[in-house]
């Protein structure tokens, strides 16, 4: 066994975390339902969300285009980025630009997609990742293992030791007020410092070149505010295309992600403030050939809520570090075969395709459907290994014919009758490792109605 | 049409067909005591899910056509599995959608929604004095609409429950997590085993705590998987298709 599933193996050796995870996170699922049934027009709020993406969509070229010329008439200076190499580049020579040293980072996915941090580290710039979940794992130079709540995998005794270890808390203390005061304190001295603030960007509205940044702890605010210059980074899809639709969608976000009725703050960045510079890029990485995918276009829609991961049974059951991409959990495992078909296959059968995913979803992305796709896209570019296309073609025929099949049963069933039990619970037998197979019945139905069937017919 | 002018087609998965015979019969026997008309083709075997469901739809496609060539005769086509169905339904459209092969689509049903649907039954006048929890199949849930599931802001209702309610003496048990799939997932089961097996310890023990006695559902695969683990955790629990439990009548 490897990929997904060694991985989730290794997860749910530990229990009693396990449990925890689980627990954790079905509980951010249960307040999302009592935000999402507050709103009676829910389900139209997700279908006008998802329609609104739909036409950003069908003309993202036109959009993108009026966003950037808004943006440069707020004298904003826009810059693109094909991928993550010439983006990384591109924060580089801004900060080269302005001799900047010290730079604040408030979350952004599409930092972690295109490796920033580690970028610029290797540059000598001190990158602060400045929301807390962040910070923490950042501290530990650990990826984050749930796009909304990053460091969801730890335990607050975990934070404790770890800030006791790096801002000298004290030993054995873990209260969660005494932890993010101390955290605040840190944070603070950076923010004061800081010489760039980077931000990701949640919309980006096209009429009026605004960016709008969604916040808990107003981190990129507090960055934004006390940085002279300020930087900006969005992919390609997120732009909408008034200020109007998105009422629609700062509706959904936080309830999707967190159960709450809006995010604490909700930031509108529109042009540079007095004797600042405002900087926004635009990142395409591979965004524009996944738009040309029209079977998986729909993916594209996601607003990173992270709703998915949070009601996904397999994501509880696995964390997000099994999934080995940057964004875990089922939106993840559509989006990675985008790039990696076949070394990330293993992630489009880490699902039991309930479908939950696709109905939290508040844009309406058909997640397990697109999960089924991409298996049957795996499996027809011959990339399953051979072990695998073998068999399904033996079952496929069996299936097909009448006779195989009833033959096949048959012999299946005697063999389970009738082999010793260490043969039948061998260590390939992976349904025996934690399940009893089904009992075996004196015949099939089939046999029996052959024998009873008619006589039934005549009752 | 009169009730015995239907002609019924009843389609046993292939699961059931092996491993479930009871679950067959109980669904044959309901069906003829309704007055129904009811044959099962002999030549049917399967309804190719679990070879689409790994990513072989196209090795699955002489299975797709076994299945119409056995069903395209009925009327209706009933069977005993909400998945099944839900995958002839949906995914059965990568065959050239010919008037036979829509007639089949259309016209498959899962047992439960025929009954309250087609035959607008719900009270089947059942004597069952058990406390019973229902687990909601993820495919007759979100995949035929059985019921809302708890993601959805909408009215409530729920096409198993009306069938069950009325039974005299029984008891509905509620769960904890309502709705939460259970970790077959066909295929699933087999390759991501940990994660199957964690969530279906995670089913039963809901089911245990919350008072169950007997855990039914429209889908003996999950019921498979569930009575797996019962059995290999020695608990005092029960499976029971739900066919077998409306069969329990006296019509």
């Amino acid at each position: 066994m490897k990929g997904h599933a060694a991985k989730a193996r290794q997860f749910l050796s530990d229990n009693e975390r396990a449990d925890w995870q689980d627990k954790a996170l079905w509980a951010v699922r249960q307040k999302r339902d009592v935000a999402a049934g507050s709103v009676r027009e829910w389900e139209q709020l997700r279908e006008q969300a998802s329609q609104i993406k739909e036409n950003v969509l069908s003309n993202l070229d036109n959009y993108l285009l009026q966003f950037e010329q808004a943006a440069i008439q707020n004298g904003v200076q826009v810059c693109w980025a094909e991928d993550d190499r010439q983006f990384n580049e591109t924060i580089l020579r801004i900060i080269r630009d302005h001799q900047a040293q010290k730079i604040v980072k408030s979350k952004s996915m599409l930092t972690e997609e295109c490796g920033l941090n580690h970028f610029l580290e290797k540059e000598g710039i001190e990158v602060v990742d400045t929301d807390l979940g962040e910070r923490i794992i950042q501290f530990r130079n650990e990826p984050p293992s749930h796009i909304v709540l990053p460091a969801i995998h730890l335990k607050r005794e975990e934070v404790g030791e770890l800030f006791h270890e790096k801002l000298h808390t004290e030993k054995g203390n873990s209260d969660p007020t005494y932890l993010t005061a101390a955290a605040r304190v840190h944070l603070r001295e950076k923010f004061l410092e800081a010489d760039i603030a980077i931000t990701g960007v949640n919309f980006a509205v096209a009429e009026s070149g605004t960016v709008v940044v969604c916040t808990n702890e107003g981190n990129a605010d507090m960055g934004v505010h006390a940085a002279p210059v300020q930087i900006h980074c969005m992919g390609i899809e997120k732009i909408i295309p008034r200020t109007e639709d998105l009422g629609v969608f700062t509706r959904l976000l936080a309830r999707s992600a967190t159960g709450q009725a809006v995010t604490t703050y909700t930031s509108h960045y529109r042009k540079p403030k007095p004797g600042g510079q405002m900087y926004i890029v635009i990142v395409d990485n591979g965004r524009s050939e996944h738009l040309g995918l029209s079977a998986h276009r729909n993916s594209l829609k996601c607003i990173r809520c992270g709703a998915c991961m949070n009601t996904c049974p397999v994501y509880r059951r696995s964390g997000g570090y099994s999934y080995g991409s940057v964004i875990p959990g089922p939106i993840g495992s559509i989006l990675a075969p985008v790039k990696q078909m076949k070394d990330k296959q293993d992630l489009t059968f880490a699902s039991s395709l309930c479908g939950s995913c696709s109905n939290v979803c508040p844009v309406k992305v058909d997640i397990h459907s697109q999960l089924y796709k991409w298996r049957q896209e795996i499996s027809e570019k011959n990339l399953f290994p051979k072990a695998k296309s073998y068999s399904l073609s033996i079952v496929g025929k069996v299936l097909g014919s009448n006779g195989m099949y009833n033959f096949s049963g048959k012999a299946a069933r005697w063999a389970l009758k009738n082999m010793p039990r260490r043969l039948i619970y061998n260590k390939l037998n992976t349904w025996g490792w934690g399940r009893e197979l089904p009992e075996v019945p004196e015949m099939s139905f089939k046999e029996w109605y052959k024998k009873n069937g008619n006589e039934r017919k005549r009752q | 049409m009169a009730r015995k002018n239907i002609q019924i087609g009843l389609f046993i998965p292939c699961y059931i067909d092996q491993f479930y015979p009871q679950v067959g019969v109980a669904t044959l026997e309901l069906l003829q005591k309704l007055g129904l008309d009811v044959r099962y083709p002999m030549k049917q075997t399967c309804c190719g899910q679990p070879l689409a469901n790994s990513g072989a739809e196209k090795k699955a496609i002489k299975t797709y056509q076994n299945f119409i060539r056995n069903f395209s005769e009925f009327d209706y086509v009933v069977s005993p599995s909400g998945s099944c169905v839900y995958h002839v339904r949906e995914h059965y459209n990568i065959l050239e959608q010919t008037e036979e092969v829509k007639k089949v689509r259309q016209n498959t049903y899962e047992l439960c929604e025929f009954l309250v649907d087609i035959l607008g039954i719900d009270d089947l006048k059942i004597r069952f004095p058990h406390k019973v929890g229902i687990h909601q199949s993820c495919h007759g849930l979100r995949g035929l609409k059985l019921g809302k599931s708890s993601e959805l802001v909408a009215e409530s209702y729920s096409k198993v429950h009306r069938l069950l309610e009325k039974a005299d003496g029984i008891e509905i048990i509620r769960l904890d997590r309502e709705d939460e799939c259970c970790g077959f997932g066909g295929t699933f089961s087999i390759f991501e085993p940990d994660v199957s097996v964690k969530m279906g310890k995670m089913r039963v023990h809901d089911h245990e705590t919350n008072g169950a006695e007997i855990i039914t559902a429209t889908d003996m695969s999950c019921l498979m998987h569930l009575e797996g683990i019962i059995r290999r955790e020695k608990k005092a629990l029960k499976v029971m298709h739900i066919a077998e439990i409306l069969n329990s009548n006296s019509l």
